[in-house]
């Protein structure tokens, strides 16, 4: 049995918002038969103010596909489009007190769904780009298709290095003979084979231009830090913008580093873990603690920040386990 | 009002005697019966009670053709690799589209290491094609395993007819009995099957034992080496109490062999024609006419199983189903879909599993319960109107991305 939250199963058990939308002037129908799950959101949106004034669902789907609908419809409610649109599957997750890696996809539908609804209201074509492989990592929600994408892009050879740059593998390590065996497809595409003893590129000391330029950890003045971790992140972006995304250094308070998620990173259900990817890296490069913010935080700064100064080497150990696979 | 369990496939409840038949052996008896002092044989003269218990329910010709192991996985892999070890020279392998797990993701993995799997295909109704079969019955087959009956639908498979073929070709025959052990008569010393494997908890024994028959005189290699025990064929200290636990189990089994076949199969039958009778839409999958007493598996068309699970579960009735969603894979049941039932049927298959501890009064409590449950998830239904399926409703509802 999954092990679903109360929040689940009380949407479930009494799902908000059932049914067709009489006067409904946009619909999204989404999903994937083969999967099981399926979705049709229509929306009644103001055509003066743009407010969604209302949002049903019909769903052939699972316990959570029916929550998560439920908790859509909650959400967007009220809310004008652009506001609406901002809505990300991870904001559907937590609204729902988070749901099982295998079910994470259930939100991913629910918030294409609303893409969709939109799209039809305002009389466009909405394409979708999402394609979805058999799930691998069921530590961080990595399915194949991800996997096979990221070390395309990225010309990935090992395990350790999927574990970089997908988080893949990075948890409980059971995945890795599944993580072998894409890397082992892909790469015989480009008529590599696949070596399990070859030396994962993050291990290797490439010599990064930043750590030429800038002395490693230590006593950075304030500009110096601020200038160095700008390099870095200028180091990440190219990887980013493969995917149609981007990340802006807005604000460095102490140990809390504020960016901003744009472009298909903005709203994308692996920001989080894109975030926690930067900061990683971050922290490895500059030798201190440090945490990673979305700039739209920035006026509800954490509850608990770090002391200013905390140490270096003081990343969590699961976190460093995590990175390096 | 106690819960009702109706998903004994999955796995059934230890019967009391049998439990009370392993206690001693825990506290009191709990010797290793290969020791040479006194706490030792009184173990050993119970295991070999157990195995001529576990004989006598598969109509073996000798004790010394039971091998006890871990579980029915372990015996399914045993098999097979042994007859892999056995004929080198052998790179095919027969089974079916339709096996357990157990046999169809190591004959996957075999196939990566350069075997050639030859999965015969079933029909509408599960059925398989005997000519199909003859024709793949090659030497370069090392093993044939087909289960007994399918754990999904219960569908009952040829596999004495099969094995006549096999032996006749000179090849190994293994079955998947978990299932069919207990609820339909087995004698194996009048068939040609060379390999049975039985599961413990599939008949009222527990967890963690099963058995590999393997017929005197077959050709055979151990997966594990170690100790003598089993003769050598399965190293490993006995896990004493499960296997006396399991004796009693095929004791008990043969003892209510008629009224799996009489009783239960009269509930199953109550509970089928009473949902049928009630919910359209709907329809039983697999060989209806010949398959397992105690199973019952029906298609919910339009909606999907893992909701109905929850909101049965939520009435205490406990089933399972071939939905993707219920074992978090991206496709329905393999069963399902070899069968070729469509995917707004597949997904919303379920599965009633019945034992002889299910009564008439439970059966009718879940015949109630049923179709409200379908009735409210079809009002969510995409693909459902006022009171019926919507018009084409492939046309009606096409989402993006199918």
């Amino acid at each position: 049995m999954w092990d679903y939250s109360e929040k689940v199963k009380e949407h479930f058990y009494n799902p908000r918002n059932v049914g067709a939308l009489p006067d409904a002037n946009g619909v999204g129908d989404v999903g994937s038969l083969n999967c099981g799950d399926a979705l049709r959101l229509s929306i009644k949106v103001n055509p003066e103010t743009e407010v969604i004034e209302a949002a049903t669902f019909q769903t052939f789907g699972c316990g959570s596909a029916i929550a998560s609908s439920s908790a859509l419809t909650e959400i967007i409610k009220g809310l004008p489009l652009d506001e609406a649109l901002k809505v990300s599957n991870q904001d559907i997750a937590d609204y729902l007190d988070g749901l099982p890696p295998e079910k994470m996809h259930c939100s991913v539908m629910g918030r294409e769904a609303l893409q969709a609804a939109v799209a039809n209201y305002r009389g466009v074509e909405w394409k979708d780009d999402h394609e979805e492989g058999a799930l691998i990592c069921k530590c961080f929600a990595v399915d194949a298709v991800m996997i096979e994408e990221t070390i395309r892009a990225n010309n990935l050879r090992t395990v350790q290095d999927v574990a970089h740059y997908t988080k893949a593998g990075g948890g409980c390590a059971a995945c890795h003979e599944g993580i072998e065996e894409v890397l082992t497809r892909v790469l015989a595409e480009q008529g590599i084979t696949f070596d399990p003893e070859a030396v994962s590129k993050v291990d290797q000391p490439e010599p990064l231009p930043i750590a030429a330029t800038i002395k490693p950890a230590g006593k950075l003045t304030t500009v110096q830090r601020i200038h160095r971790i700008e390099q870095i992140i200028d180091s990440i972006r190219p990887n980013l913008r493969m995917d149609g995304g981007d990340c802006e250094l807005v604000e460095v308070d102490g140990n809390i580093i504020y960016v901003n998620m744009v472009g298909a990173c903005a709203g994308c259900g692996m920001a989080a873990m894109t975030i926690g990817g930067i900061q990683q890296r971050l922290m490895e490069e500059l030798g201190e603690f440090i945490r990673v913010i979305p700039a739209e935080h920035m006026q509800h700064p954490h509850p608990n920040p770090l002391p200013r100064g905390e140490g270096a080497q003081r990343a969590p150990v699961e976190q460093r386990r995590a990175a390096h696979g | 009002m106690a819960d009702i369990y109706l998903d004994n496939n999955a796995t059934t409840a230890c019967d009391a005697k049998v439990v009370e038949a392993m206690l001693p052996y825990f506290l009191e008896q709990f010797g290793n019966p290969s020791s040479m002092h006194s706490f030792g044989s009184g173990v050993g003269r119970a295991l070999s009670k157990a195995r001529k218990q576990v004989q006598a329910l598969l109509g073996a010709e000798h004790d010394s053709e039971i091998i006890f192991t871990s579980c029915g996985t372990e015996s399914d892999n045993t098999a097979i690799l042994s007859a892999l070890k056995c004929f080198p020279n052998r790179k095919e392998i027969i089974t079916t589209a339709v096996e357990h797990p157990a046999v169809l993701a190591l004959c996957t993995q075999l196939e990566k290491e350069g075997y050639t799997i030859h999965r015969l295909a079933v029909d509408g109704k599960g059925r398989l094609d005997l000519d199909e079969y003859k024709k793949l019955l090659t030497p370069n087959v090392a093993i044939v395993s087909v289960m007994w009956a399918n754990n999904e639908t219960g569908t009952l498979f040829p596999v004495l007819e099969m094995a006549e073929l096999a032996h006749a070709a000179d090849i190994q025959f293994h079955t998947d009995a978990v299932q069919a052990v207990g609820k339909v008569p087995i004698d194996l010393k009048n068939s040609n099957i060379d390999m049975l494997s039985v599961s413990g908890h599939k008949l009222h024994a527990p967890k963690g034992i099963g058995v590999l028959y393997l017929k005197r005189g077959v050709r055979f290699r151990p997966l594990f080496r170690g100790g003598h025990q089993e003769r050598g064929r399965r190293a490993g200290t006995e896990n004493a109490a499960s296997v006396i636990g399991l004796g009693q189990a095929c004791e008990l089994a043969q003892e209510h062999i008629e009224c799996e076949n009489v009783q239960v199969k009269a509930l199953r039958d109550r509970l089928e024609q009473g949902i049928l009778a009630q919910v359209p839409n709907c329809f039983v999958t697999g060989d209806a006419d010949h398959r397992l007493p105690n199973t019952c598996n029906i298609a919910f068309e339009y909606i999907e199983g893992e909701s109905i699970l929850m909101l049965l579960n939520k009435q205490g009735i406990a089933a399972s189903s071939g939905s993707a969603c219920t074992s978090g894979s991206l496709e329905p049941s393999h069963v399902m879909r070899a069968m070729g039932i469509p995917y707004t049927a597949a997904h919303g298959t379920i599965r009633f599993s019945l034992s002889r501890y299910n009564t008439q009064a439970e059966i009718d409590r879940v015949v109630a319960a049923v179709p409200p449950i379908i009735a409210d998830l079809r009002k969510m239904s995409p693909y459902w109107g006022e009171n019926g399926p919507v018009e084409e409703p492939g046309k009606a509802f096409a989402p993006v991305y199918a």
